[in-house]
């Protein structure tokens, strides 16, 4: 997908957790992409937050890096 | 085999704690007080004359023809009407009652025009004439001379049924169950005396015309063939019937196709269907033509490129180019550029069978099905709430409910045999309340009134389910006990505190919402304190970008009320087709197998990998969105689709387009050639639901049996289709019969561990969870426990949808559909339900239309960011200023050319609901319609034939597409 709906979607997952405490909320953009995102698309994400992440949720910026710490663990 | 005439037991059934015996005809039988005399006579296999009497409507005691001497009492009282007694004595049969009931039988006979069939025996559907003929009443003596109705003309203007009303005896049964069973109150009996006539409406009304919404249950109930379907005045009475389930909506009404030969004649409701009990709609009962229609491809095809013709070919070579292609890109490109789509048209068997050809077979969880773009948030939202992916009652829960909140879904339209009996309990007194920026039927007809209608602002649900929140927790009115005792209290307070903030009072959500504050908080007083209060929602619900939201929302609000876990409560998903329960029930969402089991999970992985032989991937795949981003980035090169049409069905149409355009090996597997077949390389004949055994899933989790009744013109069933593909790319996939597959989901699948073909078969229908704790189903879920243990309270934030109207673009577009059409219109489009609804409309009010000059029927263009379209405008009141709506039944309105691709957060479900536009008087078909039309044909000929198609479906094409400045080819 573009990186424009990416980012969208990606903010719009951190929207919807930044209601919950800071912990949780963090745990929770990243268990919803990691369990719901195929890799091609967490690549994707992982690669542009890597490139500066330009429009991402602070949120998203932070479960993109551990999703790329934990590339290839289990969900 | 079901039996052509079923037993009828006279009055309707009736529920008492106390038993009554009574003696009749030297016979002891007992039956709960408040039975008639007629039921408890017939219950015990006594059968008693009758005409107007018929145990789906409340007695009328008009034949005269039920009479029975009850000892003790004067005169010949009617059965019907006259309920059982303790010691009662009654008799049914004796000189006196024949020479009475011979003596009305003759008087009826006197204005009929069938008396001289008695004699031959040829009596039809005809109860008169069959009890002439069983009380021998041979000869009139009355002149036929005489003032009679036999002259008057028959009304055939419906396209399904005919009234003659020389054959009727205005028994009242059709007015008695269009009132009582369907809740229309579009009949009545018109006139006095001799005079006295069935009418629909007006003098100048006929049936077509009239309020009637022809789903025959008048027909069903005639007892004269005064109503008859025209298929049996062509055809003549059925020999023989098959009970199946219908193939529209997710009510799944039983229905007993009643055959002469392997043909249909009619479609019958089953009185025994747990889901409809006899009753149906315009749709299941009459619209099923199509699975004869013309335009049905009977022949596997192929072609080369989609701009070639298609050629005939062999299901051998059908298969060898399928063969061909999805090895040559699993070669180059890898597993993970192939996908499926299941059709939750097709049976749990064919579903299952798809999403096992994706893992097994393709090596990827890239598997999706059309859910995907209505009800993913149920699953999403009930499984993080309650723990399960499903709603929580039976329908027949609505019997017991004191309080209906319907928001966002319209069931007269969308299903309407539900409709029906919500209609009746709500003339019972139960209290309703209605959520929806438009005024749907419900919201006034015939004695049913919303006692609330909350007409808010589309893409304000999260805001309005917020505020009702508030309201009950600031006010007090929330079940702490039930909360205490089923739910995690932690998240309760954690949301407690969240809901109590003055963000999500009445009075602030109101500028978002449109709903004044006063008229909120009455609705959730009621709500929260009315009785069993149910929640009942649709797609006006889920199609938003915070369809997960609010069904969380919603789930919120029951638990707080405690409103769940008995009958007359819960969370009620009304699911649009007729197995997409059962399409998600069966592994169709690319992270999850079969049961909802997520598929990282190693222990579930391993059911399955033990199961098929095969190594699974333990990664998400692609959703249908992903998948059409995919394949124009390059990455993602074939896809088979198994009934399903998603160029049609899906936002966007430019964008998926592209996708499909930029695909290797597109293969379709469908009935007709659908819209999304234009950009096909493979077309594999599919199979209506009269030409398979298996079973669907309804919106109450029902399991439901589908009866073959004939062999499909391409002389494969689905699931033997997707069988036949899996052996021909090399895997062992070799079932005998569709009950195997269901044996291999019980045996894999825990909510199915005792479900089976016998069972389904023995009990009619089951709901699942079906197991060892639940031998025969569990129509309410919940009771306890929750699925998941404690019920889990999840914060709702309100975040306003990016879709904005603004001076651009100052409407906003909705969507939905109407009675007599079905989604994408491939069924209902090829039958004579066009006759009401021959295209898609623009609804708007009457203070919209006024400052663009729009009148009703005027042609206007309808455009948003994405695209433009042209369409017929309607002006009507049920819209809220500012808000526009229309169906999406016709390819050529095209109205996904306008939709955009917001979508749900967590599901990626469209966001239909919610469109800027703007929309103006003009005179032409939009640039993409003229297009579209232009070269529909060309993108679906096949060699030899000029078109396969009727021209009221249409195609579009590309030959070179990309993402950005893709159009139709000229």
């Amino acid at each position: 997908m573009d990186d424009e709906k990416m980012v969208r979607q990606a903010n719009q997952i951190a929207q919807y957790f930044s209601a919950y405490p800071e912990d949780r909320a963090k745990e929770g953009v990243r268990g919803h992409i990691r369990k719901f995102w195929e890799p091609r698309m967490r690549t994707q994400l992982i690669n542009y937050a890597g490139a500066g992440g330009e429009g991402l949720h602070p949120l998203v910026l932070w479960a993109a890096t551990q999703l790329q710490d934990e590339a290839g663990q289990p969900v | 085999m079901a039996s052509v005439n079923p037993i009828n037991y006279g009055t309707p059934r009736r529920e008492s704690d106390t038993q009554v015996t009574l003696e009749i005809d030297g016979r002891s039988v007992t039956v709960p007080a408040g039975t008639s005399v007629m039921r408890a006579a017939i219950e015990s296999g006594i059968d008693v004359p009758k005409l107007c009497a018929s145990d789906n409507v409340e007695p009328f005691g008009s034949c005269r023809l039920c009479l029975v001497e009850i000892e003790g009492k004067r005169g010949y009282p009617a059965s019907c009407t006259t309920e059982v007694a303790e010691g009662m004595e009654v008799r049914t049969v004796s000189d006196k009652l024949n020479q009475l009931r011979r003596g009305v039988i003759e008087l009826y006979l006197s204005d009929h025009p069938g008396a001289s069939k008695v004699e031959t025996g040829d009596v039809g559907d005809d109860e008169l004439l069959r009890l002439a003929r069983d009380l021998d009443v041979r000869e009139v003596r009355y002149d036929k001379e005489g003032r009679n109705h036999q002259d008057a003309v028959i009304d055939d203007s419906n396209p399904y049924f005919d009234f003659d009303s020389s054959r009727c005896i205005v028994c009242s049964r059709c007015v008695r169950a269009c009132d009582e069973v369907q809740g229309t109150f579009a009949l009545t009996v018109d006139g006095r005396g001799f005079a006295s006539m069935i009418s629909a409406g007006t003098d100048s009304d006929d049936f077509l015309n009239s309020e009637c919404v022809s789903c025959g249950a008048c027909v069903q109930a005639c007892p004269t063939e005064a109503l008859v379907e025209k298929n049996v005045v062509e055809q003549g009475m059925p020999e023989r019937s098959v009970t199946t389930t219908c193939a529209y909506c997710g009510v799944g009404c039983s229905f007993n196709a009643e055959l002469k030969g392997d043909e249909v004649v009619r479609m019958v409701p089953a009185k025994e269907g747990k889901a409809n009990h006899g009753h149906s709609c315009v749709k299941g009962r009459f619209a099923w033509g199509y699975t004869n229609h013309p335009d049905r491809i009977t022949k596997p095809m192929v072609r080369d490129k989609i701009t070639d013709p298609w050629r005939e070919v062999s299901w051998d070579e059908a298969m060898s180019f399928a063969v061909e292609r999805i090895n040559g890109i699993r070669d180059k490109h890898g597993s993970t550029a192939l996908g499926a789509i299941t059709s939750s048209r097709c049976t749990n068997e064919e579903t299952y069978l798809v999403q096992k050809m994706a893992r097994a077979v393709f090596g990827t969880n890239n598997v999706d099905t059309c859910a995907r773009v209505c009800h993913s948030p149920t699953g999403y939202g009930l499984n993080s709430t309650f723990g399960t992916s499903a709603g929580t009652q039976d329908f027949d829960s609505v019997e017991k409910s004191d309080v209906m909140l319907v928001i966002g879904a319209n069931p007269t339209d969308a299903h309407p045999v539900f409709a029906s009996q919500m209609k009746k309990r709500l003339r019972e007194g139960a209290r309703l309340i209605v959520v929806d920026p438009r005024a749907i039927d419900l919201v006034r007809s015939p004695h049913v009134a919303a006692e609330h209608h909350l007409q808010l602002q589309p893409g304000t649900n999260v805001a309005l389910v917020n505020a009702l929140a508030h309201t009950v927790l600031a006010e007090g009115l929330e079940n702490r006990a039930f909360v205490e005792q089923r739910c995690d209290v932690e998240e309760y307070d954690a949301w407690r505190e969240f809901i109590l903030r003055e963000e999500n009072s009445p009075e602030h959500t109101a500028q978002y919402t449109g709903v004044p504050a006063d008229a909120l908080r009455e609705a959730a007083r009621l709500y929260a304190t009315g009785g069993n209060a149910a929640i009942y929602y649709g797609l006006g619900v889920t199609e938003h970008s915070q369809g997960s939201t609010m069904v969380m929302g919603m789930a919120n609000i029951a638990m707080a009320t405690g409103n769940i876990g008995r009958p007359g409560v819960g969370v009620n998903p009304l699911r649009g087709q007729n197995n997409v329960q059962g399409s998600c029930d069966m592994g169709s969402f690319p992270h999850e197998l079969p049961g909802y089991r997520h598929i990282s999970d190693q222990g579930v992985r391993d059911i399955y990998e033990a199961e098929w032989g095969v190594k699974l991937d333990d990664e998400p795949g692609l959703r249908i969105p992903n998948m059409i981003d995919a394949a124009t980035g390059g990455t993602f090169k074939a896809l088979y689709v198994q009934g399903e049409d998603i160029l049609q069905s899906d936002p966007n149409i430019k964008h998926i387009a592209a996708g499909l355009a930029a695909m290797e090996c597109v293969i379709i597997q469908d009935i007709f050639l659908n819209e999304t077949a234009s950009y096909a390389h493979v077309f594999l004949p599919g199979s209506t639901f009269l030409e398979k055994d298996g079973t669907f899933t309804n919106a109450e989790r029902r399991i439901n049996r589908v009866r073959k009744i004939r062999t499909a013109p391409g002389g494969y069933a689905d699931w033997e289709v997707t069988q036949m593909l899996a052996q021909a790319l090399g895997y062992p996939m070799n079932y005998g019969h569709p009950s195997e597959i269901m044996d291999e989901i019980a045996r894999t699948t825990p909510t199915f561990r005792g479900v089976s073909f016998d069972k389904i078969d023995a009990l009619g229908s089951v709901q699942w969870p079906c197991n060892d704790e639940h031998p025969e189903g569990t129509p309410v879920m919940h009771v306890d426990n929750f699925v998941r243990g404690k019920g889990k309270f999840m914060l709702t934030p309100f975040v306003p949808t990016d879709e904005r109207a603004n001076r651009r673009f100052p409407l906003l577009l909705t969507t939905g559909r109407i009675l007599s059409q079905y989604n994408v219109g491939a069924q209902t489009r090829r039958t004579a339900n066009r006759l009401w609804h021959a295209e898609d409309w623009l609804e708007l009010h009457p203070s919209d239309a006024e400052v663009r000059g729009i009148k009703d029927g005027t042609l206007v263009a309808v455009a948003s960011r994405m695209g433009e379209t042209t369409l017929r405008a309607k002006v009507s009141e049920r819209m809220t200023p500012g808000v526009v709506y229309t169906t999406f039944h016709f390819p050529e309105t095209a109205a996904n050319v306008i939709t955009t691709e917001y979508s749900d957060w967590a599901t990626e479900c469209p966001e239909y609901k919610v469109t800027a536009v703007e929309v103006r008087p003009c005179n032409t078909l939009s640039e993409w319609q003229r297009r579209y039309m232009d070269t529909r044909d060309q993108m679906q000929r096949i060699e030899g034939n000029q078109s396969v198609r009727a021209p009221d479906t249409v195609a579009a094409s590309v030959e070179e597409a990309s993402d950005d400045d893709w159009e139709p080819a000229e």
